[in-house]
């Protein structure tokens, strides 16, 4: 650390993050590395070293012999600021080498709202932000995360990106790059050549022409690049690279705890659900080998936490077996384990109170809408005596904190539906008054309610944002609903944020420069409420000749070219035209494992069937 | 095992650590070599450990004391070897023995600094031998203005190139001074930057504390 950067850290909130050097963090000595890798997470060091997804592709690419991986985070604002006054360049972690260091610079996205991060640290590294203002091979600017399949909005920043599942692809990209440099190939060579493998998007070999109104009219591939780029996944899961070894923080991030992926994908067809039709199909590790790795990991982290990850843990075949080994190893060294994404069902209730035998945590359910009707138009398949009979199952079992999610502003919702939501919550508290094992010590019932936003590769593609002024009337109709109801808190989002990552998500390649005026204008770390203003935005969108509205709340014909459709995430247009006619029957959809329906992801494994 | 001492050192990328992060840290550094420490016990366990005088962020320490007690026998001896591999970097583990004393009996910590962008040796050594030496600091109840000369036992400055080297003896535990207080006590003849690390700890007689 220098003596600059030293008198930085002590002017600036919680410095630890800044420095790097925390246990199994991975040093490679410089003269045996050929390719500098920087993996930039464009949140806090708290909210990235939370990540799984940067775990596992820290891990395996710094398994490449002669290609060193290191991390790099977005300052919070003071630190921000303190750097740009005192010109000191983005850094990394292990080196603390600035960015401009680096042959690959790449991004990690899950959040629309991270789009104006990036333009950030880029800067904050002094890298051109665009990909045509990088002209050699050094300084590839690329990404991966769960926003490629609809990256459009960002696509003149990146000069390739990964479409779904990175351990493989990432390395197969890396391996190119390392033979283009020792071969001393130009940049546009190497996009072509990148651009063949499976799972690779460059940008800038689509062109996009757009009708007079501003839809899309064609999205034509050059350069031999494919007309449509095939998502990749790791097809046999049990044995991928699971990192049993990932960075311990020396400073508490948000996830401080082993967190054990028992699953990719999602059986479930929740029809608003993105990560459940672009994570498709289900691939599952044995519980044998998750406890071999979950073990291997407390150990060599020396976390007293470990939690289940996956879309929905209660749908992992093995759930009880997987607890019943962990607990034995977990309980006589005083680990907790954690258990997210439970359904509201029998068996889940049961494994909670086997798992949560002395902490009682507070439980969460998220019903998602407030009557039947609506749930089976989204395809919850959650009934009302499934929830109020895991309440029932709860309250005797000494809980006494329950929270409820839902979305307002899903298709066909009507007033009924809100209402729905306080009569919900209203059961709850009689459960709750019939069955509580102790009555003194009260009951907490939180409703939480968030904006319904649409998004790309799901049925409701196609469907329209209620408007602001139309979210804050429902909420207004739930709050005077829960008004008497003393144990029921209610808390809503606002939906200023929810109008922009809507944009975002379905925006298309002219909103590029909506994204750097934002920037421009101070915009950065927007995920963070106390970093957002949505007048940022609202001025943008109009300056640059766009209008929000026609990205976040316009309803789509169904024969409209969306900007994204040359991602192929697997599952098929048709599916999701049928799954919304479907939506609008009030039609349920069985789960992947009640029966097939032949959604298209199945085609992404070797043998062409689905074992859910 | 019970009432056992570490001393370690944290110097380095370390120094950033705060002390609650420390403490995380330290318990993890143990699990991660395999040895438990006992917990309190009671409905929200706690693992016994306490660290003797917590370290201000940014101020490097080859003197650190951390008392806990261990499930199980060990060499404490080897201690400082078996932990060395599991401590995040910066952070290392000297010797490990039964605590001889209590830990409210470290009263003196030699230091030394390196201050730059402010006065000169001379200045600095005027300022500090002057008494009283008021400071205002906040308290439980509002801003209180203490003395801290009496707390000074020896402040010498030297001039080196590019700054001011520090070499103090300052009294840690009731009343309690430390580096960062008596820059502050400059005021506006501070230095732009000042760092420091702690040498060495001692009883109130001037004895090693171990």
């Amino acid at each position: 650390m220098n003596e600059k950067i030293d008198a930085l850290l002590r002017q600036v909130q919680r410095p630890a993050r800044y420095v790097g050097g925390e246990y199994n963090q991975i040093v490679k000595d410089k003269a045996d590395v050929d390719v500098r890798f920087a993996f930039c997470f464009p949140d806090t060091y708290e909210i990235g070293m939370s990540n799984l997804g940067m775990k596992i592709l820290y891990g395996t690419v710094n398994e490449m012999p002669g290609v060193w991986c290191e991390r790099v985070f977005a300052p919070w604002g003071d630190m921000a600021q303190a750097m740009r006054r005192e010109d000191i360049p983005l850094w990394a972690l292990e080196s603390g080498d600035a960015l401009d260091a680096f042959d690959i610079i790449a991004f990690s996205l899950g959040y629309e709202m991270a789009y104006t991060t990036v333009l950030d640290m880029l800067d904050m590294g002094h890298i051109p932000l665009r990909a045509k203002d990088r002209p050699g091979l050094k300084h590839l600017v690329v990404a991966g995360g769960g926003c490629i399949c609809n990256i459009e909005p960002m696509a003149e920043y990146f000069d390739l990106c990964f479409l779904g599942e990175g351990e493989d692809v990432d390395r197969e990209v890396i391996e190119l790059y390392r033979q283009a440099k020792r071969e001393g190939w130009d940049k546009p060579r190497f996009l072509r050549a990148a651009a063949q493998i499976e799972g690779v998007y460059v940008p800038g070999l689509y062109a996009v022409d757009y009708h007079a109104d501003g839809t899309v009219a064609a999205i034509t591939p050059t350069d031999g690049a494919p007309a449509k780029v095939r998502k990749r996944i790791v097809e046999d899961f049990d044995s991928a690279y699971f990192p049993t070894k990932p960075v311990v923080p020396s400073t508490e991030i948000v996830h401080d705890r082993v967190s054990l992926e028992v699953f990719r994908g999602c059986i479930r067809g929740c029809r608003f659900c993105q990560a459940g039709h672009t994570n498709r199909p289900v691939r599952s590790r044995k519980p044998e080998t998750l406890l071999r790795l979950g073990k291997e990991t407390l150990e060599n982290t020396g976390y007293q936490e470990l939690n289940l990850s996956s879309l929905s843990t209660s749908d992992y075949r093995g759930l009880s077996e997987l607890c019943d080994g962990l607990l034995d190893y977990c309980r006589p060294r005083g680990i907790s384990l954690s258990l997210p994404s439970l359904r509201a069902d029998n068996f889940s209730m049961d494994i909670m109170q086997r798992v949560q035998q002395v902490r009682k945590s507070g439980l969460t359910f998220a019903p998602e809408a407030g009557t039947q009707r609506l749930r089976d138009v989204i395809n919850k398949n959650v009934t009302e005596e499934d929830l109020l009979n895991s309440c029932r199952i709860a309250f005797e079992g000494g809980w006494n904190n329950v929270k409820l999610y839902f979305m307002l502003g899903l298709p066909t919702e009507t007033d009924e539906d809100v209402l729905g939501i306080a009569e919900l919550a209203k059961k709850v508290f009689w459960t709750w008054k019939q069955h509580a094992a102790n009555k003194a010590r009260g009951v907490r019932i939180t409703v939480s309610t968030s904006e319904f936003i649409p998004k790309p590769h799901t049925p409701f593609q196609w469907e329209e944002q209620i408007s602001r002024t139309e979210y804050l009337r429902r909420v207004d109709l739930l709050t005077g609903a829960l008004a008497r109801t003393k144990s029921v808190t209610y808390n809503w989002h606002d939906a200023e944020m929810s109008l922009v990552e809507a944009a975002l998500a379905r925006g298309d390649r002219r909103m590029g420069p909506v994204i750097e005026r934002v920037w421009r204008s101070g915009g950065r770390l927007e995920s963070w409420s106390e970093y957002f203003d949505l007048r940022r935005w609202l001025e943008a969108f109009p300056a640059c000749g766009l209008d929000i509205d026609f990205y976040a709340t316009r309803a789509r014909p169904v024969e409209e070219l969306q900007p994204w459709e040359h991602m192929d995430c697997a599952v098929s247009r048709r599916h999701l035209e049928r799954e919304r006619a479907r939506a609008y029957e009030g039609a349920l959809t069985p789960d992947c494992r009640a029966g097939c329906s032949g959604c298209g992801a199945a085609s992404l494994l070797k043998e062409g069937v689905c074992r859910g | 095992m019970d009432k056992l001492r570490l001393k370690f050192a944290k110097t380095g990328r370390a120094v950033y650590i705060s002390h609650l992060d420390l403490m995380r840290t330290m318990q993890r550094v143990f699990s991660r070599a395999g040895m438990a420490l006992k917990y309190s016990e009671g409905f929200n366990p706690h693992a016994k450990i306490s660290i003797i005088l917590p370290l201000s962020v940014g101020t490097a320490s080859l003197c650190e004391y951390m008392d806990f007690a261990l499930e199980g026998e060990y060499d404490l001896k080897m201690l400082p070897e078996r932990l060395g591999p599991y401590m995040p970097e910066g952070i290392a583990a000297l010797e490990a023995y039964p605590a001889p004393c209590k830990g409210a009996e470290l009263r003196w910590l030699r230091l030394e600094g390196l201050l730059r962008g402010g006065r000169d040796a001379a200045f600095y050594t005027g300022f500090f031998a002057k008494s009283p030496i008021l400071v205002e600091h906040r308290a439980k109840r509002g801003v209180r203005t203490d003395d801290i000369a009496p707390a000074i036992r020896s402040a010498r400055f030297t001039d080196v190139e590019n700054g001011v080297r520090a070499e103090l003896v300052l009294h840690a535990q009731e009343p309690t001074v430390s580096p960062e207080l008596m820059m502050a006590a400059l005021g506006e003849n501070g230095p732009a930057y000042f760092r420091f690390t702690r040498l060495e700890a001692y009883k109130e007689d001037m004895t090693p504390f171990r």
